[in-house]
């Protein structure tokens, strides 16, 4: 399994496109601190980055490399090695190169501005944190979407639809469900919805490790309300976990059972 | 060495291999021949596991394949599309397929054979076609395994290296290899192939020497053999 770990991941992180990601990202970090000047202030507009654009970078990338390396992977399947090896270290080493690409680029600007020396390191490993969770699990996703789909246009269509739907609508329903039922008892549903969106997880997370309550909107206040502080980020992180246990042992039962 | 038993595959409604047996024991080429969609390669995918038959059982060197993965160590596989990924070399790629199993390889040997020395270190994807096909020989045949399957290995190749390939199965025939090829030029099969196996809508129509296949169709040349086969003059198992 590692080597086919350590294959994957260079020949992605060798790609033009890991490059730009990074210097994206080198860029974003350097622009936020340096001419901003306000740590905590850059710590949010990132967050926001993290969620929508680290799960449609790690969605994308997933599907692709999945399509590209169609005939490869053929050739892999045809070596003593086991089908949930070979998937599984792929997908290990592109998620690995893309949470590479991620920390870097943002781990160098804010270590350049002095990070270590202050109180928001751990907003910031927090940060960078989530962000690793979630290109991990869109990566994933990806994966398991392009395995049980032959017809490229139609897997690439339903990982960006799923990455629309977790990213973006998926507040916006959860907000008409919260307002049409208002006279109900809603702490569990809410508690249920978020569990269910690793995006809302994750900006759980960070919201509630940087304690902005005027943030954190009506889900986090019930998080922290039934959790606490300590309690709500420990059970975040296990499910962010259960985000990547579950999917990934999906996509080794339904490649056990593929046609290739 | 092969021992296919009875094996169906369907893909959605279409029926591509039906209640097929087949025994390979022989030394020497076999080439597995067929129109389009006669189901030759998916019978070969599902001897190498690739594809998982609905029905029938397959066993290579005695061992069921559907147990274990392991007796695709004593197996080399030649894929039809020489597809690899864009951004490794050609010496990591070798490197890296050579490292998946525990043996010694010959890959240098092969690298000589087909001149591949001033590429080792170019990429994958600034590679032609034809130079991408001798990768691919090479990470076939650097195992050297017993069992040897070829899915059209002439692709792509310029007459010079297409002499080497024939010249280099020949030496593995001599090694007492058994290698199963598929292929749609003829006068390679009949150059390089002992044994026919004529599969026709996942049946099959004939398996045997090509000298059988000649006097059987009364036809001296194997283009018109098999033209004969499929017009349905007869019928031969």
């Amino acid at each position: 399994m590692l080597k086919i770990i350590k294959y994957s991941f260079f020949d992605l992180l060798r790609s033009k496109w890991s490059y730009v990601y990074f210097l994206f990202y080198l860029l974003l970090g350097s622009v936020l601190l340096f001419l901003n000047n306000d740590l905590s202030g850059a710590v949010i507009t990132l967050m926001n980055v993290n969620i929508i654009l680290v799960p449609l970078i790690a969605t994308v990338f997933g599907v692709m490399y999945y399509y590209n390396s169609g005939e490869f992977t053929i050739l892999l399947l045809a070596q003593p090695v086991r089908r949930r090896t070979v998937f599984t270290g792929q997908y290990l080493g592109i998620a690995g190169s893309l949470a590479l690409s991620l920390v870097l680029g943002l781990g160098i600007p804010f270590a350049a501005y002095g990070l270590f020396r202050s109180a928001a390191i751990w907003d910031f490993a927090v940060l960078l944190l989530t962000g690793v969770a979630l290109t991990f699990i869109f990566t994933l996703l990806a994966f398991n979407i392009a395995l049980s789909n032959e017809n490229r246009i139609k897997g690439f269509g339903y990982a960006i639809l799923l990455w629309l739907l977790l990213a973006i609508a998926y507040d916006g329903i959860f907000l008409l469900l919260l307002a049409h039922f208002q006279e109900y008892p809603l702490e569990r549903f809410a508690l249920t919805a978020t569990v269910l969106n690793p995006v809302d997880l994750a900006r759980i997370l960070i919201l509630l490790k940087l304690d902005i309550s005027a943030l954190m909107g009506y889900t986090g206040a019930v998080f922290k309300q039934f959790f606490g502080t300590g309690a709500g980020s420990l059970l975040s992180g296990l499910v962010l976990l259960l985000w990547i246990f579950v999917p990934l042992w999906w996509l080794q039962k339904s490649a056990r059972k593929k046609d290739f | 060495m092969v021992d296919i038993r009875n094996i169906s595959k369907s893909f959605g409604r279409n029926q591509v291999l039906k209640d097929l047996s087949l025994n390979i024991t022989q030394e020497g080429v076999t080439a597995i021949l067929g129109p389009n969609g006669s189901g030759k390669t998916t019978l070969l995918k599902c001897i190498l596991g690739l594809t998982i038959p609905d029905r029938g059982n397959i066993t290579v060197h005695g061992r069921d394949i559907r147990k274990d993965v392991k007796y695709r160590e004593d197996l080399d596989y030649l894929p039809q599309i020489a597809d690899f990924p864009a951004n490794l070399k050609v010496r990591e790629l070798i490197k890296m397929i050579g490292e998946l199993r525990h043996r010694t390889t010959r890959e240098n040997e092969l690298i000589r054979f087909f001149e591949l020395q001033p590429f080792l270190d170019k990429k994958l994807g600034t590679l032609s076609g034809g130079t991408r096909q001798k990768v691919n020989l090479v990470l076939a045949f650097m195992f050297n395994s017993p069992l040897v399957i070829l899915d059209e290995p002439s692709s792509g190749l310029d007459p010079v290296s297409l002499l080497r390939l024939k010249q280099w199965i020949h030496e593995e025939k001599e090694q007492g290899k058994v290698i199963l090829l598929t292929s749609h030029i003829m006068s390679l099969v009949e150059e390089i192939a002992e044994n026919i196996v004529f599969l026709l809508d996942g049946k099959i129509y004939f398996s045997g020497t090509i000298a059988r296949l000649r006097s059987e169709t009364e036809e001296q040349n194997l283009e018109h053999a098999i033209a004969a086969l499929l017009s349905g003059k007869c019928l031969v198992r």
